[in-house]
Parts: C-alpha cells; structure tokens; sequence
C-alpha cells in the first residue's frame, strides 16, 4: 500500500478524533458509527499489502452479504428478516448445479479434501490443490480425534437425514441441499460461518461431489 | 494445523488408551500434560536476557540505550508499562502498542530508521530485536492485570476500529477473527479458542504473548501472532505496527480487562 494512502488515512483518524474530541458525537469524544465505519474501511485500505497470491482488492471487495452481516455484528443483532431473505435468496442464484447431474462422487477423495486445510493464504501457492477446511470445524468420521466445534457434528449426516440410496428420487432434495450448502452456505444462512467453498473458488465441481459423497454415501465412514 | 511429533505421539497413546466417548477429554488432558511438560525451561528466557540487554546498550547512529523510552509511564519506566498498551502518546499523538511504541524509542533516541523494522522479516535483524524487547518489557508486567486507558477520544476510536476489524469478514473464507473467537468453548481441529469478545482468563489469548512457539522455534510478539491470524484467514498482510494491529490490539487488550498476564509464556 503507498504511504500516501496511509497518511491519508491517518489524516482522517486525526480529523475524526479532533473533530469528535468536543463533545459532538453520541458518546463523548467518540464519533459516530457511520463515521468509525468510513475510518475502519480508509485504515484496512491503507494498511494491508498484496502479499503471496492474496491480494487487498479481492479480500475486501464489496459484497453485500459480508457487509450486511458484519454490520450486524458489530451492532450485536442479528440480522433483520427481509434483509436475511434478500440475501440467502441472492447466494441461492449463484450456485452453479453439476453440469453432467452427477452430485456425488468418491468419498474417499473427499474424506482426503475434508482433511485439508491448504490453501489460499499468503504462503500458498497459486494452482495447489486447495483442502476443504472440513475437520477444522466439524466432526466428520468418528476415527479422526481431530475436529474442530466450530461448526455441527457431521458424523452420521446421511444416516440421520434418512438417506440410504443418495441415487433415489426420495433423496434427490437432501442431496441437492448438501451440493448448494457446501457451493454457497449462505444461500441457506446469510450470515454462516462457513467459507463459500465453490462460489468463491476454494473448492472446483468434482471436488464438491467428492465432499457430498463423503458426507451421503452409505458407504462412507460418515454414515456407519 | 501441523503438530509437533512430541503431541502426536501424545494423542496417539490417548486414542488407544481411551474408550470412544472419553477420546476428546483425555486428548485434551493429553495437551495440557505436554504445555506443563514444556514450562520447565521456556526458551523465552533467552530472548528475554537479549531484550534486556538490548535496553540497556547504547546502540544506533545515536550510541544511545533505551533508558529513556516512556512506554507509558515516564521515561525509563518498565515495571507495569505492558499491561497498560497500547495507549495513547502526546509526543506521537498515537495510539501505539508496545512495538509501534519501542520503533519510535529506537528512532528518537538510536536513530534506528523504523522503515528497518516495518520492511523485515519476523525473527531478523532490528525486527527480531524488537520482539526480544518486548519479551523483557511484557516479562517485567508478569502476573500484573490487564488495565489498558481508555481516557482519550483517541483510545476509544481505537477501540471502536478494533471491534470492527474483529468483525470485518474478508478473503476467500469469508472469515473474520470472530469466525473462530466470536463464541465460548468452540476448537479448530483440537485447538481451544479462546472467547475475545470478553476477559477470556488469566494468561489466555490477549494475556499469552509474547510467547515461545515450540512448532516452529520462534519467539513470537502479538504483531506475530496477529500477523499469523490474519494469514490463516486467508487475509492480505498488515504492515507491520500498522494501525489495523493496534487498533485490534486496543479491542483485544481492554476487552482483556482484569486478566493476569502471563508473558512471556511457551505455546505448542
């Protein structure tokens, strides 16, 4: 980032806190959320640097449900239902269904890509094969000791879910639904903790039927 | 999610010794068996003699110690500055954390170029001499609480900044501090989390570091820790001291309010 971005910055900052210090904002000497927003978003585009294969203009990009959702956190409420709705309903249209209808794969490659959690920092590289992050956040098979609370425990998904044949017309909505959720989670929760695996290019097509199969085949660890 | 081999082996023998429902609690005493196992002789202590040293030498274009900084306290005074960073500094008319705080002594005072430590790299030349700095100076405030001022508008923007970046979501994850410090009693992989958003404990998160990391050798300040932070959630890098970090450090540090620290501690 040049140094001139950055004094800008904190040119602001000081401008702000001057022009706050009087006594004109809410709290006392604090200026006003609108205001704390405009600098919190001048101070991350003057303070972080391209580094690796990550760069400042795609991390921060403008995106709705990222700004909607971290609005509502720092205010402490969740976010409202219309907004909510708007939201899933916008992620709902970016999720790319299986060109060939083919929604499962090979659950033993997915168990390998629910291992993984490469890819897309600063000290990876471009082109490498990126892991799911699964295990980080959920319990998967009941053999790995190493899972994350994050997120729900996901051992027995497909047995719970009363999927015995992930081929049959009866299972087709929950394998549908597990397709969309690891494309885009926030299709079926705005504000989900989950990373947005194919929308945002973490994980391809094939990997994300490996990653349904892992969690719906009656032959995977998952559902014994 | 690497793991020393040392822990491994420790889950490992846990996994086999336990039945099925006990694995999770016993693999978590298993690591707390280990981090005790590490606190005789923590590495530290090295770094802590070197940053010691490094006050008290004259050194840079100046030929001058560092006797002289006001970390907060008046000039010189040590003893407690830590745990009440970062702060707001009139000379500066920042608010500055320990780090940013120690590059305008070495410049002022040694007339060490700051750009020398702002373009390093962690663990060389004047930016590992900082981290050593700050391992003496946060060691002097061990076993004091966290008391961080939050007298000045300055302080309390800060403050209001941090809690924003906290939240902030970004990168291809979409994830945000609060992806993983946002709830009580949450783990990645078998790594407890600790709650940010409150006082997460004595010697817990905001109250850990500096501290030893044994996976990969080094001595790591907040700056590095944040640093990391930021890399594992797949963010650009921060500059170093820069005002994203202080400002995470100010919502991390009063939040911490009341806790004992702990620094400078060894972690896996």
């Amino acid at each position: 980032m040049s140094k001139h971005k950055h004094f800008m910055a904190l040119a602001a900052a000081a401008a702000l806190v001057a022009g706050c210090a009087g006594g004109g904002g809410n709290v006392a000497g604090t200026p006003s959320a609108a205001e704390l927003d405009a600098l919190t978003q001048q101070i991350i585009q003057a303070d972080f640097h391209d580094k690796g294969i990550v760069k400042v203009s795609e991390a921060f990009r403008d995106d709705e449900t990222i700004r909607a959702c971290n609005a509502a956190d720092v205010a402490g409420k969740p976010l409202d239902a219309a907004a909510t709705k708007r939201i899933e309903a916008a992620n709902m249209q970016t999720i790319k269904w299986p060109a060939n209808g083919k929604y499962l794969g090979d659950w033993k490659e997915g168990e390998k890509i629910a291992q993984s959690g490469r890819g897309m920092t600063w000290t990876d590289q471009a082109g490498a094969a990126n892991g799911g992050n699964c295990y980080n956040c959920h319990q998967i098979d009941k053999k790995e000791i190493s899972f994350g609370t994050i997120g729900p425990s996901l051992y027995n998904y497909g047995k719970l879910r009363g999927v015995k044949d992930p081929s049959s017309p009866a299972a087709q909505e929950m394998v549908k639904y597990t397709w969309g959720k690891i494309w885009n989670s926030k299709a079926y929760n705005a504000c989900s903790n989950m990373p947005r695996a194919g929308h945002m290019g973490i994980l391809n097509e094939k990997q994300v039927a490996d990653i349904v199969a892992l969690l719906l085949d009656p032959k995977s660890p998952v559902n014994q | 999610m690497r793991m020393s081999p040392t822990l491994f082996a420790l889950l490992g023998t846990a996994a086999l010794a336990a039945p099925a429902l006990a694995q999770e609690k016993t693999s978590i005493q298993a690591i707390e068996e280990y981090r005790e196992m590490l606190q005789d002789g923590n590495p530290a202590d090295l770094f802590d003699a070197k940053g010691e040293e490094l006050w008290k030498k004259p050194r840079g274009p100046k030929s001058a110690s560092l006797e002289k900084c006001d970390l907060g306290k008046g000039p010189g005074v040590v003893k407690g500055a830590f745990v009440e960073l970062p702060r707001y500094f009139k000379d500066t008319n920042k608010v500055q954390d320990l780090e940013s705080r120690l590059l305008t002594c070495m410049s002022t005072l040694q007339g060490i170029d700051p750009k020398e430590v702002i373009k390093g790299q962690w663990g060389r030349g004047e930016r590992a001499n900082t981290t050593a700095l700050a391992t003496w100076i946060a060691g002097q405030s061990k076993g004091m609480r966290f008391n961080l001022p939050q007298s000045t508008a300055q302080e309390r923007t800060m403050y209001e900044v941090g809690k924003r970046l906290f939240f902030q979501r970004g990168g291809a994850h979409d994830f945000a501090c609060a992806s993983c410090h946002g709830e009580e009693g949450k783990r990645i992989r078998l790594q407890d989390l600790p709650l940010l958003t409150k006082a997460p404990g004595d010697g817990i998160g905001f109250a850990a570091w500096p501290a030893y990391r044994v996976s990969n050798g080094q001595m790591w300040s907040m700056q590095h820790r944040l640093n990391d932070c930021y890399r594992q959630q797949r963010f650009p890098e921060p500059d170093f001291v820069s005002d994203v970090t202080v400002a995470l450090g100010v919502y991390l540090g009063v939040n911490a309010k009341g806790n004992k620290s702990t620094a400078p501690t060894i972690k896996r």
